[in-house]
């Protein structure tokens, strides 16, 4: 019974994860960029979904949708203003902006108001225990979990149904050629990091209420995390980031109910660097092969 | 219909295209025949907007192109069949004609003109819910051509239409391109197949080392002896 509880906690926090992972996964599909400045976009959306909270008191559902708004806006503006200018330079050169952005975010936040962390109040969600066949699972986390996989399947409908999500398809395949099928390149960018900010923004909230604590640099540790999702489950596939990002949470959950709760953070990396040694294409990926 | 006035492009330092001129009039199929990396292709990708000429004009029915956003080139009737098809391959070959018609709102005219695609090309309504990765080179090169029929071109740029197909397709292909032409589309051909393309086409241009270095109808280059010696393998 343990195990189980255990594993719906592995489920939760691989929910946050899978949402952070795949604006990470989204972004390098369409501009070859690892997105380090990814983390802190969650980082920001929870500090928004908490001013939603305390300071405009406003519902849990409300609260989400600011963040993830304002995140999307966000996430547009570095793009246009950080890596836009550099999209024809060396990968190298983003990568490094990336982290210069990261650590701008952090810091600008800290500049702002300060490093001390906030709680999010603890009567945001109903906390009933529920009990399911002789587990208990807090209500809280089955909430978190269906907000999580609503947004997933909603990714899912935007990405295949709707006309920008061919468009993004389209451009992360080929750009040249999706230029020339009328598509605006630089829209379409700025609609997938919109989108993956969106959804960091989402799992910041959600972060919030379920770990109460948030502070400035909270989030450097999941976000990398939710890069080693990205990259198990194969970097630019997305349901390899939502995979890939469960399967870490339950990794981590499993690792710390065998008593071994301080190699938690430790396992994670571990994952990354067994998986770029046996399987550097990740669970999803394929080698790509062309025909002439 | 197409009037290119001395445009010089180039990538970085390398100049692609020296003062090239050349005319399209409606209805006409035109082909540029040359070597390999003569600036066939260069010439193509400047008139769909991939690139930008450094100096000189584009004018497309009078209105100046050059230079601008490769998007509302298509928007203005222009379609581009690049070189190597690119087709969408991890898309099904309906999703790829969709996005043929990405600009277009006609949701009714869409779908009637997807309808003629799948007349002109059987193939892909055999192959429609198919990833366009698994389709043979000849059926890729029908979707691509297919795909920029979908955004409804007054001209259309074809680039190696034949490469690397079997020569019964590469008939098949041929013959369709005149169908196209017949519908009433403008179509400019670039072609390594000097002999094929000079016997559909009403008039070319010979494209050496970024220049045009010789031009007229395509009867009257067929029986050049400098073309003959030169591209069409004569003696």
């Amino acid at each position: 019974m343990e195990l189980i509880q255990q594993l719906v906690n592995g489920i939760s926090l691989g929910s946050i994860y899978a949402l952070i992972a795949l604006g990470y996964t989204m972004v390098y599909g369409i501009v070859k960029l690892i997105n380090f400045a990814h983390g802190d976009v969650f980082m920001v959306g929870s500090f928004v979904g908490f001013y939603a909270i305390t300071v405009m008191d406003l519902s849990f559902i409300s609260a989400l949708l600011i963040s993830m708004f304002t995140c999307a806006i966000f996430g547009v503006l570095i793009e246009r203003i950080a890596y836009k200018p550099l999209r024809n330079a060396t990968r190298i050169a983003a990568l490094i902006t990336a982290i210069g952005v990261s650590l701008l975010i952090e810091n600008g936040l800290i500049y702002i108001r300060g490093a001390q962390p906030e709680a999010y109040p603890n009567n945001v969600l109903p906390m009933d225990k529920l009990d399911i066949f002789g587990v208990s699972i807090s209500s809280q986390s089955i909430l978190i979990l269906s907000v999580s996989i609503i947004l997933m399947i909603i990714l899912q409908f935007v990405v295949h149904k709707t006309k920008i999500g061919k468009a993004m398809r389209a451009v992360s395949f080929d750009s040249e050629a999706a230029k020339l099928m009328g598509i605006n390149v630089n829209n379409t960018i700025s609609a997938t990091f919109a989108i993956g900010s969106a959804l960091a923004g989402a799992a910041g909230v959600i972060f919030g209420i379920y770990y109460i604590k948030i502070e400035p640099l909270m989030g450097v540790l999941p976000g990398l995390k939710a890069f080693v999702a990205a990259v198990l489950g194969g970097i630019g596939i997305i349901p390899g980031a939502m995979v890939g990002g469960l399967l870490l949470g339950v990794i981590e959950a499993l690792v710390s109910a065998a008593g071994y709760s301080l190699w938690r953070d430790g396992v994670a990396f571990i994952v990354l660097i067994l998986i770029l040694i046996f399987l550097p294409q990740g669970l999803f990926g394929k080698n790509k092969r062309e025909k002439v | 219909m197409l009037k290119i006035e001395d445009i010089n492009v180039y990538y970085g330092n390398i100049q692609a295209l020296k003062g090239v001129s050349m005319e399209i009039n409606k209805g006409e199929i035109v082909t540029l025949i040359g070597a390999n990396g003569a600036g066939k292709s260069t010439l193509l990708k400047t008139i769909s907007g991939l690139l930008k000429p450094k100096q000189g004009k584009v004018l497309f029915e009078g209105d100046p192109i050059g230079g601008k956003a490769a998007q509302s080139i298509v928007k203005m009737g222009i379609s581009h069949v690049p070189e190597g098809r690119r087709v969408f391959a991890n898309m099904t070959v309906a999703e790829n004609l969709e996005l043929g018609a990405y600009l277009r709102k006609d949701k009714e005219g869409i779908k009637k003109d997807m309808g003629k695609v799948y007349e002109l090309f059987p193939r892909l309504l055999e192959r429609i819910k198919q990833q366009a990765g698994t389709l043979s080179g000849g059926e890729q090169q029908m979707l691509a051509m297919g795909r920029a029929l979908m955004a409804k071109p007054r001209l259309l740029l074809l680039d190696e239409p034949s490469m690397g197909l079997a020569p019964l397709l590469v008939k098949q292909i041929f013959n369709i391109i005149q169908e196209i032409s017949e519908i009433g589309t403008t179509i400019l051909l670039v072609e390594q197949n000097a002999n094929l393309a000079l016997s559909i086409a009403d008039r070319a241009y010979v494209v050496e080392t970024g220049r045009i270095v010789l031009s007229g109808k395509a009867e009257d280059l067929t029986s050049s002896e400098e073309i003959k010696m030169a591209y069409l393998g004569g003696h």
